[in-house]
């Protein structure tokens, strides 16, 4: 069985057992670090272009100062002309933070929006992630109140989920106020 | 030992989940559908066979007193190993496993097979072993995933017969507990026979 032990060969050993394997580690992370990154550009492209009209090219991220912003891409058709906005934007819901992409027009009409990361419960706040539900399905060309009905607005909530849907109405808000703010300028 | 018999014991004699009782952490928290189940029971697998294979080779060469350190640096390599290639070839899968995965390094299942089994046998029986209680790790927690997802989502692997939700306290830990009990007395019953 095992080798008796003395200083130099454990010291031996474990240094001859990590450069073996720091050196296989070296090896798979330069064979996998491309399609990594493929894999990363293409789940984000997809995410903005779903929110986002068909058509026209998506600028580098910006970043923004304004609350729960974590950064937003520009839509710009080909004369030039800005068509619409993505934002990445986050609030805290029921289990944790709950991240969205947002397509907004310039007008702040909603255009379409989708769940980047959340924490919610399953069967209940985790609802908000359905696409064809009734919930997402009015986020697109919404353009009314920014609050659930039961404060006054004109979002329809998820039952039982009354504050995840508080939560993703607040992360379209911000979404909304951001690109009014850009317009102004 | 025969052969064959190395690779039966998993799935019965010492099936990691109802009978060593091992891995309990991945077991409860992955196993929210027949899928990630099966996914979870994959890749802890394919970890388990490469260290087994290793750390067989290496065994007769590494001190008594560092052992430990050897193994858990054998397994850590092979672990991130199967992260890079995971986010690489199949981002959805490490999506839904996500911090699992690293986990898998203090899986007991792991180091458990590298002390009770690899360091005493040889490469292609430790190899074999490896496969059997990788085996009988995946099948435990698909057929966890099963019950659950049946229960829980009236679904099996993502196909709805029902509409509307199952009972979702099964989706969530309590139902994760209930479910290997219950999976436990049944096994434990069946396999006395």
């Amino acid at each position: 069985m095992a080798a008796k032990s003395s200083l130099i060969n454990m010291a031996a050993c474990l240094t001859g057992v990590c450069l073996v394997c720091a050196a296989l580690l070296g090896f798979v992370y330069v064979v996998t670090d491309e399609p990594i990154k493929a894999a990363a550009a293409a789940e984000a492209q997809a995410s903005i272009a779903k929110v986002l009209p068909e058509g026209g090219s998506i600028s580098e991220e910006f970043s923004s100062e304004a609350e729960g912003i974590l950064g937003y891409f520009v839509q710009t058709s080909a004369d030039g002309e800005t068509t619409a906005y993505a934002v990445k934007t986050v609030t805290g819901g029921f289990g944790g933070p709950v991240t969205l992409m947002v397509g907004v027009l310039p007008d702040g009409t909603v255009f379409n929006t989708s769940v980047l990361s959340h924490s919610e419960t399953p069967g209940l706040g985790a609802k908000c992630t359905e696409e064809k539900s009734a919930f997402r399905e009015q986020w697109k060309g919404f353009k009314g109140v920014l609050s659930v009905k039961k404060d006054g607005g004109d979002v329809d909530a998820i039952t039982a989920s009354t504050i995840t849907s508080r939560a993703y109405t607040k992360a379209v808000a911000q979404a909304v106020e951001l690109v009014k703010s850009l317009g102004h300028e | 030992m025969s052969k064959f018999s190395l690779i039966t014991k998993g799935l019965l004699k010492e099936n990691p989940t109802f009978v060593l009782v091992l891995g309990m952490c991945p077991t409860l928290a992955t196993t929210t559908s027949a899928m990630n189940g099966l996914e979870m029971g994959l890749a802890t697998m394919f970890v388990l066979i490469l260290s087994n294979i290793v750390i067989s080779l290496i065994a007769p060469i590494v001190p008594d007193k560092v052992h430990i350190p050897v193994y858990i640096v054998v397994i850590a390599t092979f672990v991130t190993v199967l992260q890079l290639l995971m986010q690489a070839y199949v981002p959805d899968v490490y999506k839904t496993l996500g911090l699992f995965i690293p986990l898998i390094v203090v899986n007991c299942i792991i180091l458990g097979r590298a002390e009770a089994f690899a360091n005493k046998n040889g490469v292609w029986d430790s190899a074999l072993d490896g496969i059997g209680i990788g085996i009988g790790f995946t099948l435990s927690l698909t057929v966890i995933g099963i019950v659950r997802e049946i229960l829980g989502s009236g679904s099996v692997f993502g196909w709805k017969f029902i509409s509307g939700d199952g009972m979702l306290a099964f989706v969530m830990a309590p139902g994760a507990f209930i479910v290997l009990g219950y999976l436990m007395v049944l096994f434990n019953k069946l396999a006395k026979k």
